[in-house]
């Protein structure tokens, strides 16, 4: 045990010292989100978005909850960038080669991803409440947000992981992230709500996870518990549903490039 | 004497998406030796060494290291080995400290451990000046030595070098060459793939040349040149009329193994050219041949590579497996 903990501690050591090394990604990685997404796009679509469909008091309260599961869902997706560019210049074979735990590599990275996303989560909520946004449900309910948010990212990163060990080339893999990235996001109720959107649509975007997880995030955020409680308690089952199979998808990838 | 085996190879073959990489091949490696696998692009030497540290599993047949079997016995048999790859695994992010301080960790040392290992290594491979500046900092020679540092990081009883000296300039081939020289007389086994003829023949106690998946011919880079059969010495002479009647009287001779006729004089392959000259000398002046040159060969790994495969190493068209 005592082991296992020196390894995924010395490989998380090294995802974080790589991270303060790239000062300018870590400012992009941190501001783009609430950048672009929120105070761009909220403020830009302010009057625009009716707040009779929204439901919200304005449309930055109601976007909150679709950026914050937007950037859990960016993060996630690209998690596996950096083992795919460890692949390709043989570093991931020098970590193999040695008597680690098999896991520790992957556990390190997931390690990682979590703590970045609930930081930046957290900057968000920060940003959003600058803007006149509330969490409705306190403390705890940031609490929860985390929590739902990393048992996406979870599953996410299982992806993204999965992706990374089985392309051929990080062309492929930029190629699929950027064809699977923007259609979750709009087909999903994180910039308007179902009931807004063209029927096929909707229909789709209730068969997309990211769904799942914007409803119980943002009555935390506008509502209160009672009217959280039941959409958490659902997107909890839906997620591990989600994780088991994308950690399953993702351990097999990793068996087969890694033998 | 027998010889201690580090490694047993035994029937090995190993196949990619249909295409068989590694094709039956055994051989053995003897503890404290430097053994060599040369072959050009893509004839299975990678392969061959990813299956002997646990990266690959063979399809089959089977490999043992020390007595553990590189399947069975993965994680002990990674304890005991190092190993650098052909490409230059380096996170340009992390300082040359970094890297040995992962592998530290990743090798479960306790960390004054560590730091002792650190230093020793930083000074053997001349990097302790920059130890401390990113990798991304440093030349394609300073990369290759803390590969190298990061390889001999465990201790180990097997050293795996993957091209070791692939696209160094002469200098640092030449420095990555006396590392492997000094820990040759420290007694560590070094098992070693290349391209280059003259590495392997400059480095290797034994090799095995590898072609096409298949072992062609192994031993000691000398046994392999004198298997050839002798060294060549060339005459070229001034009335080449005179080429058949040499011909017929050198053949026979003692210390002449064969004569063979060229455009300009004979190719004679002599057993001892110390002892042949005289002859040829003597038996040129018999028949009154004038000689206008006299070139000696002693036969090279080119020319070993060459009877074997029947082609030069550097004919053969790069098709490299995965």
């Amino acid at each position: 045990m005592n082991q296992y903990w020196q390894e995924i501690s010395a490989l998380t050591m090294r995802w974080v010292r790589r991270l303060s090394r790239e000062k300018f990604s870590m400012l992009f990685t941190l501001v783009q989100p609430m950048l672009f997404w929120l105070i761009f796009f909220g403020n830009l679509f302010q009057r625009a978005a009716d707040s009779q469909v929204t439901q919200a008091p304005n449309y930055i309260s109601f976007l909150a909850a679709g950026v914050v599961v937007m950037t859990v869902l960016n993060n996630g997706l690209a998690g596996g960038v950096d083992l795919l560019f460890d692949k390709e210049n043989g570093f991931l074979e020098r970590l193999m080669s040695t008597p680690i735990h098999r896991t520790s590599v992957i556990l390190s990275r997931f390690l990682f991803v979590m703590t970045i996303t609930s930081l930046q989560v957290l900057v968000i909520l920060a940003v959003a409440f600058l803007f006149g946004v509330q969490p409705a449900t306190g403390l705890l309910g940031i609490a929860a947000i985390l929590i739902i948010g990393m048992m996406f990212g979870v599953g996410l990163t299982a992806i993204s992981m999965a992706m990374a060990f089985s392309v051929k080339s990080h062309g492929d893999f930029f190629s699929v992230l950027g064809f699977l990235s923007l259609p979750m996001i709009f087909l999903s109720s994180a910039l308007v709500p179902l009931t807004a959107m063209p029927g096929w649509m909707s229909l789709l975007a209730q068969f997309n996870p990211m769904t799942w997880v914007i409803d119980a995030v943002r009555p935390l955020i506008l509502s209160s518990w009672s009217e959280a409680l039941p959409h958490v308690a659902m997107v909890v089952v839906v997620m591990i549903v989600f994780d088991a199979l994308c950690l399953y998808g993702g351990a097999k990838a990793f068996r087969r490039a890694m033998g | 004497m027998d010889r201690a085996v580090a490694i047993d190879v035994s029937h090995l073959s190993k196949s990619y998406d249909g295409h068989l990489a590694v094709k039956d091949i055994s051989f053995q490696v003897y503890a404290g030796e430097v053994f060599g696998l040369l072959g050009p692009n893509g004839a299975g030497k990678s392969t061959t060494l990813r299956t002997l540290i646990t990266l690959l599993s063979p399809t089959s047949g089977c490999a043992t290291i020390f007595g553990l079997d590189s399947v069975r016995d993965a994680d002990r048999v990674r304890q005991l080995i190092g190993y650098v790859p052909q490409e230059r695994a380096i996170d340009r992010f992390l300082t040359g400290r970094e890297h040995l301080e992962l592998l530290g960790a990743l090798y479960h040392l306790r960390k004054d451990e560590a730091r002792r290992r650190i230093g020793e290594l930083l000074k053997l491979v001349e990097l302790e000046a920059h130890a401390d500046r990113p990798a991304k900092t440093y030349s394609g020679g300073m990369k290759r030595k803390l590969d190298i540092a990061c390889g001999l990081l465990p201790n180990p009883n097997v050293l795996f070098l993957d091209e070791p000296t692939l696209g160094l300039d002469v200098q640092s081939r030449l420095k990555i060459w006396d590392y492997i020289r000094l820990l040759k007389t420290r007694g560590m086994t070094v098992v070693m793939t290349t391209n280059y003829l003259e590495e392997a023949d400059q480095l290797c106690d034994r090799l095995a040349i590898i072609d096409g998946g298949v072992i062609k011919t192994i031993g000691s880079p000398l046994e392999l040149k004198v298997g050839l059969g002798g060294d060549i010495v060339s005459l070229t002479l001034k009335e080449t009329d005179k080429i058949p009647s040499l011909e017929s009287a050198l053949k026979g001779q003692p210390a002449i193994k064969a004569v063979r006729a060229t455009s300009k004089g004979l190719d004679i392959r002599v057993e001892s050219p110390e002892k042949a000259l005289p002859i040829i000398l003597e038996c040129a002046n018999r028949a009154g041949c004038s000689v206008e040159f006299i070139q000696y060969n002693r036969p090279r790994l080119d020319d070993v590579f060459l009877a074997h495969t029947g082609r030069r190493i550097e004919e053969v068209p790069a098709s490299d497996g995965p």
